[in-house]
């Protein structure tokens, strides 16, 4: 049923196309109840218990705006460098689909709340992008419906469909940037940094749980090529269904190539949605965006405007945290990291890690040894994120502050450490589960040093000869012998007394 | 008895149940027996909740007994429009396609009537979906008007309205989206009241056009219209749209306009709702109403406000407008009618033939009026446009109250028409909200009480008082004096 698409070679597309990017990201905000009604805003619970006769879209029933989803929506604009409106109006979207209750949208159409931003993206080489934000606007999300016997999972096919409204009516932000042109063979990769920033934004604000995997923040990703012999504006998609970040870049990627084979063989790019499919890493054509598709937008008329005070509005950006941005900038001050250092942390998601484990009194080269180094190592091992190793930064600062009193060795910190990761506790516990010690009882530390210089007679005439370096083969022997839990510099010290 | 007790008015009615003269459950039971005895004929219910009005009239009687405090219309009988949800009691807003569905909520008038122990018998036959003059729209037949049983009571609320004049029930509910409450309480010789937009709480209010909809009051007298007024209004934080505001002191104001003195009241005739097109017996009853109000001490004087002539076509594309998006809802997939499931349609033909079959030929006019006005290209030119002149007629309102406190016009230009005889001319039948259109677009508050019989063909006719947003209390003044000054007109026999 599916044929084969035909794909242009990457550069050969570079060569002949200026890709076009537009992304529309919508965001799940995380307040207790939904954007219009006073049901719980929750992920998953069993179908259709968080609903009542508004989110259901029975009749005779009326929205009332949250205030908090306002707030919100006011708060992402400012941190995207937005115009705040001082009056708008929700506005209806028409369109049947099951499910959508009422059969239209309360969105925004053209009074968006925020409006005429930017936001800044670092790519992985270090060079920042600025990308235009067209508009921030909020609107209700529509239920799940989850189509049963079909062999795609979607409505086509299908013997029968399920509807679950948990999720309409969850207050949505919906962020557009402005068309991005001029990023060339860099475009997927602009693509993934700009929901990457605008992520861990969100996060910062504390609005959204942010998570891809479970629809909270989800990416449409518009693409179109121009051809660079006459520079016009190419017809764009629309892909849907991209589900990570990974995904972004792919998603874009595969429409330039595949757009790109499409004008080369003659044809037409038509305009249309397609979804992304996550195990081929392609596209598929989806609902034909025809011209005649007419929304009929109008004011919604059971709300009244939202006009926010110009007080309210800055008092809402002194609630702004710091932002990724401005902490990146500061954490290289204070920790004295090179532009390099600071990105490969950033890369590596282990600037928060190494900060909570600073802020847990760890001294910040410390920490950020231990995350990158033995920590990452072991999440490479078990094939997790590093964020989703079973350890806290907390506990991470507890094994630095044993090593630095002397209580373990380094050795014993990383078994210390690898209790933890085994569930065995914390690393107080660990260490007195396991029994991890230094031993700093000289007499005991002396009589192992005479064993292995008796068990060793030749190594240690050398050392009486002044060989002072065959010294290390001794203290070997008593670190084995003491199973690492010996302070390897004082050992070192005795061995060269008992031969002096 | 059972005469005297569906004869009475509200207030009587209300003084005699809470002084334990008579109980609520015998008032209840003699409106019951009543609606059993002459709705064959009037067709003003859909629904007859017996045992919910039985049950609810003992409560107040038992209160009553315990001698604690009771609403002041508590145990009086209300006929509901079926527009209105009613928990777990049918509510088909007149139409197939919410046959058999029952709301799993209250709207917040019917709460609020509850709590205040009045009884409501059951819900009233409306023009599908409110859209209509006649009542001639329900899906479930037409209402007749109790003082000619060949005519229309008007509409949408016609069953409200014929059942206060069929003595079926002293006190009801309807919705005012363009003259929906006055109309019929102009043609039955009864009175309807368009509260001030966001006065009533529309939290429940099957909507048809939610900047237009307003539920009020309806009765035989101006003072039960204003004792069901302040049971009903008030703001409510399910409604957006309803106004944070005290509710207008309307039965003071009923009271006080008892006494018949309105010296120094200023009052506007517009003049635009007079001449061609009105029936000269009710310009005649108009005239001399406006004469009664010049002796009860009123300065009257003509008032021009030439934006309402484009009332009626502004309200046509804006009330079209929003119910072809208040509609969509109504897609068989989660209540009411479902056709064609038979496992071989998609979804989109289940919605279709549904909508095909539970949709009157009125409905389906109005959702394509509405889809096209607000179609992309046309939406400046219709939808747009309407808007604007809705600006102006508040700002044509606004410059009249500078001079006046209240504005009145005939509610209707004519008398009831006789069933069947406008269904198949649609503007002539939207003819019939002509004067009542422009407070529903400036979102004023308006009244109309009957001024007597039109001499001509013996039926009754209304008049219009108009009066400033949040200004009820002026109207339900005049309303007063002038019923008292009017006097009986006398009622159906039925
Ligand atoms: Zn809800």
């Amino acid at each position: 049923m599916t044929s084969l698409v035909e794909l242009m070679d990457y550069d050969e597309v570079i060569e002949k196309y200026d890709p076009v990017l537009g992304l529309e990201v919508h965001v799940e905000l995380h307040t207790n109840t939904k954007m219009f009604c006073g049901c719980a805003n929750e992920f998953g619970g069993e179908p259709n218990t968080h609903t009542c006769p508004t989110c259901l879209g029975l009749p005779g029933s009326l929205p009332v705006v949250n205030g908090k989803a306002v707030e919100s929506a006011i708060r992402i604009g400012l941190a995207l460098n937005c115009e705040i409106a001082e009056w708008c109006r929700f506005a209806r979207k028409n369109y049947f689909y099951p499910d959508m209750p009422k059969n239209f949208q309360t969105s925004q159409y053209d009074e968006p709340i925020a409006f005429n931003g930017w936001l800044d993206v670092t790519l992985d080489d270090g060079e920042v992008i600025r990308v235009e934000i067209e508009r921030a606007h909020m609107e209700e999300d529509t239920g799940k419906s989850l189509h049963v016997g079909g062999a795609t999972g979607r409505i086509h096919g299908a013997e029968h469909s399920l509807l679950d409204y948990n999720r309409a009516g969850v207050p949505l932000i919906e962020i557009v940037t402005k068309m991005i042109p001029g990023t060339k063979e860099r475009a997927p990769e602009v693509a993934r940094a700009y929901v990457t920033a605008l992520r861990d934004l969100l996060k910062a604000l504390d609005v959204s749980d942010v998570r891809m995997d479970q629809g909270s923040l989800r990416c449409d990703a518009n693409v179109s090529l121009s051809p660079k012999t006459t520079g016009a504006l190419g017809t764009r998609t629309e892909t849907k269904n991209v589900n990570s970040l990974r995904s972004v870049e792919r998603a874009v990627r595969f429409e330039m190539t595949r757009q790109a084979a499409v004008l080369e063989s003659g044809g037409e790019v038509i305009q249309e949605t397609r979804h992304f499919d996550e195990s081929s890493g392609s596209t598929s054509s989806g609902r034909k965006k025809e011209t005649a598709e007419d929304y009929r937008y109008f004011p919604e008329p059971d709300l009244v405007p939202i006009a926010p005070s110009r007080e309210w509005v800055e008092e809402l950006r002194g609630t702004l945290p710091e932002l990724p941005w401005e902490r990146r900038a500061r954490i290289q001050k204070e920790w004295n990291l090179t532009d390099e250092v600071l990105r490969d942390l950033v890369n590596a998601n282990a600037l928060d890690l190494i900060e909570a484990t600073v802020v847990a009194g760890a001294k910040p080269d410390e920490a950020r040894s231990w995350w990158v180094s033995y920590l990452a190592q072991q999440a490479n091992t078990r094939g997790v994120e590093l964020t989703d190793l079973p350890i806290t930064p907390a506990q991470v600062a507890r094994v630095i502050e044993l090593v630095n009193t002397g209580a373990l060795t380094n050795k014993l910190a990383r078994e210390a450490v690898n209790g933890v990761l085994e569930g065995e506790g914390s690393p107080d516990e660990v260490v007195e589960k396991r029994g991890l010690k230094v031993v700093s009882d000289d007499s005991a530390l002396e009589k192992a040093v005479d064993e292995a210089l008796a068990a060793q007679p030749d190594v240690a005439q050398k050392i009486r000869d002044g060989k002072v370096q065959a010294a290390g083969a001794i203290v070997g022997a008593v670190m084995k012998a003491t199973k690492g839990q010996a302070d390897a510099a004082r050992v070192r010290e005795i061995v060269l007394a008992r031969c002096s | 008895m059972t005469n005297d007790l569906i004869h009475a008015t509200a207030a009587e009615l209300a003084a005699k149940i809470h002084s334990g003269e008579v109980s609520s459950v015998e008032v209840t039971q003699a409106h019951l027996d009543r609606i059993a005895e002459t709705d064959g004929k009037v067709n003003a219910f859909l629904h007859v909740d017996t045992e919910g009005a039985l049950a609810q009239a003992r409560t107040v009687d038992e209160a009553v007994k315990a001698g604690e405090t009771v609403g002041a219309l508590a145990g009086v009988p209300l006929a509901l429009k079926d527009v209105m949800t009613t928990e777990g009691v049918p509510t088909t807003v007149g139409s197939k396609i919410l046959e058999g569905w029952l709301p799993p909520y209250d709207a917040t008038v019917t709460r609020k009537l509850k709590e205040a122990g009045v009884v409501i018998l059951g819900k009233t036959n409306m023009d599908e979906f409110a859209m209509g003059s006649s009542t001639e729209n329900s899906a479930y037949g037409p209402t007749h008007n109790p003082w000619d049983l060949d005519r229309i009571p008007g509409g949408s609320g016609g069953g409200s309205s014929a059942a206060l004049a069929a003595y079926q029930a002293p006190l009801a509910i309807g919705t005012d989206t363009g003259g929906s409450i006055r109309q019929p309480g102009a043609v039955t010789g009864t009175v309807g009241v368009k509260p001030t937009y966001g006065g009533v709480s529309r939290y429940g209010l099957v909507a048809f056009s939610s900047s237009l909809d307003q539920a009020g009051p309806c009765a035989r007298t101006v003072l039960d219209a204003a004792l069901l007024h302040e049971v009903i209004a008030g703001y409510d934080h399910m409604d957006s749209t309803s106004i944070n505001a005290p509710v207008p002191p309307v039965v003071a104001a009923a009271r006080e306009g008892l006494s018949g003195d309105l010296s120094g009241l200023r009052i506007g005739v517009v003049t635009q709702f007079q001449g061609e097109g009105y029936q000269p017996g009710v310009l005649r009853s108009f005239q001399a109403a406006v004469s009664q109000l010049k002796e009860l001490g009123a300065e009257i004087a003509d008032v021009s406000c030439p934006s309402f002539d484009y009332a009626l076509p502004a309200y046509y594309l804006i009330a079209p407008s929003e119910c072809s998006s208040n509609l969509a809802r109504f897609d068989a997939m989660r209540y009411g009618l479902r056709v064609g499931d038979d496992g071989t349609r998609s979804t989109e033909e289940v919605m279709s033939l549904t909508r095909e079959a539970g949709f009157g030929p009125e409905v389906k006019r109005r959702i394509m009026i509405g889809t096209y006005a607000l179609s992309s290209g046309y939406y400046d030119a219709y939808y747009g446009s309407a808007q604007k002149v809705r600006t102006l007629i508040t700002q044509d309102f606004a410059k009249a109250f500078e001079n006046f406190d209240v504005l009145i016009s005939p509610t209707t230009p004519t008398t009831a028409f006789k069933i069947g005889e406008r269904a198949n001319d649609p503007i002539a039948m939207y003819k019939a909200d002509l004067c009542t259109i422009p407070a529903n677009l400036a979102g004023t508050p308006a009244m109309s009480v009957p001024s007597g019989l039109s001499d001509e063909d013996g039926l009754p006719v209304g008049l219009q008082i108009m009066a400033p947003a949040l200004q009820d209390h002026r109207m339900y003044r005049v309303a007063a004096a002038y019923e008292a000054a009017r006097g009986a007109f006398g009622g159906p026999s039925l």
